[in-house]
């Protein structure tokens, strides 16, 4: 309990004293799981769009291939990123192993299946009845997809704080295609298994408070912006 | 708001990009033991400052890191698998071996000291004797060179440990020791990650200072036939580092801050029999 106490009590004196080191990690952690979420939307959403309202043969196979993707464990994903990426594989030519771009493409592969899944149920649930409206009264199919898109929002915006929730707290895949260097590619989660593994329960505490906090911090504004267009 | 963080955090990751794509880059394949005790944090800028070099380090098991060496993956080594390290520049994956430095492997035990193990001259005369007693033991279980070194002095005595009294963490040291402790078990460990842990440890030294207890680390590099891309002038670049005079004396000094003893003794230009 006193070890807990500590961690809440060391985690605001390593940020306050201005910890590099620390700053170094949240920085890389917001900027890694940050464009992973932003590419995960630029694929997830026109993806789930279009397998919401699209009608093609083998769509059942796609929607469960995209639902069952949802679940991915991130260190599956770690295995066949870094097994790509590796200088022998297929991608080895980028040679971006070891780097934050090679954890940026792992929670893309992690998150974009969530934020996909997550608008095609969410824009499913815009009555079918609605859309042929829209049509009728003489929109254009983009048109529609918009109204439709705007109507589903709420959802979508959770489909954000998902995918976002996802690769922040993700650790299997960002060991494994990040190496967890040292002021390279140490992320709060990698830096958190370091810590406990040398002894430093405190820093690691400190560092888990600081994970929690971000969370919080990020699904909060996500939250703001959710019920604010909800009115 | 949301749009224009996400937008700076794009700016962000372009700034970022050139460095990962500049070609002076080192992958270093290392152990865990080497990482966690801070060493590689004190060597590797050294290294950057002096060469320009940027060095990825992939701090893993030894038997995977000699094993992403031996594919090509990194340009050089840094391990303690003396047996397998051989194997490797046997078979022409990886070349030119030269001893770094060296700390030693202590044999745990809870104070109480169910086997009777205390007394024993050598690991593997304690081992029997845990093996006859059935007393637990935890074993790393994760192909480090610590674990190779285990099931070595295990073979050495004849005995094929086997469950319910032998247990395997599939952990790193330091979360193996914790687990030894709370089962009140004998282990095998590195004396820099028990020196680390101690305060937390109800364990005590049952043997030491016994000739395979020796922990002998070596740099070596990797043979560009193995794969493309590989960095053959980088790794020799850093092997020649670690065995370098100064760098030796920087790897003597570590540690005596924090633990009031080195946790390594530097071993370069020596053989494998020239110790003690």
């Amino acid at each position: 309990m006193d070890l807990l106490l500590d961690g809440v009590g060391q985690a605001a004196a390593l940020l306050l004293a201005g910890d590099g080191e620390v700053w170094g990690i949240l920085r890389l952690s917001l900027l890694v799981s940050g464009s992973a979420t932003l590419v995960s939307l630029a694929l997830g959403i026109p993806a789930g769009t279009a397998l919401a309202l699209a009608r093609f043969p083998g769509r059942g196979l796609v929607v469960a291939a995209v639902n069952a993707g949802m679940g991915l464990p991130p260190v599956v994903v770690g295995l066949f990123v870094t097994l790509l990426l590796w200088r022998s594989g297929p991608l080895g030519g980028l040679e971006i192993l070891y780097t934050p771009a090679a954890i940026i493409v792992a929670q893309v592969v992690i998150a974009a299946p969530i934020v996909a899944g997550m608008t095609l149920a969410a824009v499913q649930q815009v009555p079918r009845a609605f859309r042929l409206q829209l049509l009728a009264l003489g929109a254009s199919r983009v048109q529609m997809v918009w109204v439709v898109l705007r109507e589903a929002r709420l959802p979508v915006l959770a489909a954000v704080m998902a995918g976002f929730g996802g690769v922040i707290s993700e650790i299997g895949a960002s060991m494994m295609v990040g190496g967890n260097i040292k002021g390279q590619t140490r992320t709060l989660t990698t830096a958190m298994v370091l810590e406990t593994g040398k002894g430093n329960f405190d820093v690691a505490l400190a560092l888990s408070v600081l994970l929690l906090v971000v969370v919080f911090l990020v699904n909060w504004a996500l939250t703001v912006i959710q019920q604010r267009s909800a009115q | 708001m949301l749009v224009r963080l996400l937008a700076a955090a794009l700016v962000l990751l372009a700034s970022g990009a050139p460095a990962a794509a500049q070609p002076r880059v080192v992958i270093l394949s290392t152990t865990t033991s080497t990482q966690d005790s801070g060493l590689l944090d004190v060597l590797v800028p050294i290294f950057e400052q002096r060469t320009g070099y940027t060095v990825r380090t992939i701090a893993v098991g030894t038997g995977q890191a000699l094993a992403l060496a031996a594919r090509g993956e990194a340009d050089v080594t840094l391990a303690h698998a003396p047996a397998l390290e051989k194997k490797y520049v046997a078979e022409g994956k990886l070349r030119n071996r030269r001893l770094v430095m060296y700390n030693d492997f202590v044999v745990l035990g809870p104070e109480a000291d169910p086997a009777r193990v205390r007394g024993e001259r050598t690991a593997v005369a304690a081992f029997r004797r845990v093996a006859a007693a059935g007393a637990p033991f935890v074993s790393r279980g994760d192909g480090s060179g610590t674990n190779i070194l285990e099931l070595a002095l295990w073979k050495e005595a004849g005995v094929t440990p086997a469950a319910p009294w032998y247990i395997e963490s599939g952990q790193g040291m330091g979360a193996t020791l914790g687990i030894a402790d709370d089962r009140r078990a004998y282990t095998l460990t590195d004396r820099a990650t028990f020196l680390a842990f101690r305060k937390r440890l109800a364990l005590a030294i049952m043997v030491e200072g016994d000739r395979p207890l020796l922990n002998l680390y070596s740099v070596l590099e990797v043979d560009p036939a193995n794969g493309p891309r590989v960095n053959a002038a980088g790794g020799r670049a850093f092997a020649e580092f670690i065995v370098s005079p100064g760098v030796q004396r920087v790897i003597e000094a570590f540690g005596v801050d924090t633990y009031g003893r080195p946790l390594f003794v530097p071993l370069a230009g020596r053989g494998d029999d020239d110790v003690k």
